[in-house]
């Protein structure tokens, strides 16, 4: 097992660009795509097993804050990663909603575990069946509950995703009209 | 308290609302006629009987029997012998109705707005019966035994795995 330790690198590489004695250049997006994939807030929206294994992540021994995600945020006006961690019932639909969209954009989300993303074996009259019936879900982590490695997979899925994607990708029309599937805005 | 001292009390008062009385495990239990239950109850709780708890009001649903299709069950509590009693009345699904029991006890609040929102039983008297655990605009009564036990909006699910 000693030689499975992982290699925690805590230096970024740069991003692509120019290099030249007392300057680099690149483009501005890769800038600000870096400085996101390594501050990224999130809002624990946990309501069973899975916020325990979230909790996990937190503790030291898998130390969620080497992502920059050092403070969790229990206000939605300052995250930009939603981690539902747990069952969703229909009566806190609504809730998640407006959580979700009184987060300023760009925002992500993580559905943690099989009953955010799909309902899990909670397929019954009060469970909703996952919460991309109410909002868009970027990375879905599975499990029934997840380990807390897989739920650091899904942060750095997340963490690729907002690396590369344009600084204006979330002006799209693609992407408004997928909010607007949703009847958000 | 015996359950045949309790039995013969309640026949004694009310000769004709007790329907049939059994003792499953020992649990005296009767079936009192709709319109009586809450004499019954009221006659139980400041009677010398002292059966002054009201443990749990529930529904059940037997869809096999129009009859008697809709029950709703009473279980009261003597705290002071530690004596137990359950009551169950019965009607037909239409305009299922029966006595509220609020103004006896005023735990039977909730659980009458609960009964209801899972049973459809409506509860003369109480004074907000309205949905208390689903979201609000739930328009029907999911314990009754006519829907599907799984949610049909599922979509990753192939009932072929399943063996359905």
């Amino acid at each position: 097992m000693s030689d499975n330790k992982p290699i925690i690198r805590m230096d970024a590489e740069p991003p692509e660009g120019f290099e030249g004695e007392g300057f680099f250049a690149t483009k501005l997006s890769s800038v600000i795509g870096m400085a996101r994939k390594f501050s990224l807030w999130p809002l624990p929206f946990a309501t069973s097993c899975c916020g325990i294994e979230f909790m996990a992540v937190l503790n030291p021994t898998y130390d969620a804050s080497r992502f920059g995600m050092e403070r969790n945020s229990f206000s939605p006006r300052q995250a930009d990663m939603l981690m539902v961690c747990g069952t969703i019932s229909k009566k806190l639909g609504p809730v998640l909603k407006q959580v979700y969209t009184q987060m300023a954009e760009p925002k992500w989300v993580i559905a943690v575990g099989a009953c955010a993303s799909s309902g899990g074996i909670f397929d019954t009259y009060s469970v909703l069946q996952g919460i991309d019936k109410i909002i868009p879900v970027d990375v879905y982590v599975p499990g029934c509950p997840p380990r807390p490695e897989q739920i650091i997979e899904g942060v750095m899925q997340v963490q690729a995703l907002c690396e590369g994607e344009s600084i204006r990708r979330r002006d799209l029309p693609e992407y408004k009209n997928l909010l607007e599937s949703y009847g958000i805005n | 308290m015996t359950n045949e001292f309790v039995l013969e009390a309640i026949t004694r008062e009310f000769p004709d609302s007790v329907i049939s009385h059994s003792e499953p495990y020992d649990f005296l239990t009767l079936e009192i006629k709709k319109e009586d239950i809450k004499k019954v109850i009221h006659y139980l709780r400041d009677s010398s009987l002292e059966i002054q708890f009201l443990t749990d009001i529930c529904g059940i649903h037997y869809p096999e029997n129009p009859e008697k299709e809709i029950g709703v069950i009473y279980h009261l509590h003597n705290l002071m012998t530690n004596f137990r009693i359950r009551l169950k009345v019965f009607m037909p699904k239409e305009n299922a109705e029966v006595d509220s029991m609020t103004d006896l006890y005023a735990g039977a609040n909730w659980m009458e707005r609960e009964t209801f929102e899972f049973y459809g039983v409506k509860f003369k008297g109480h004074p907000d019966l309205r949905v208390i655990l689903n979201m609000e605009d739930i328009d029907y009564h999911p314990m009754l035994k006519e829907y599907r036990l799984e949610d049909g909006t599922r979509t990753d699910k192939d009932d072929k795995m399943f063996g359905r």
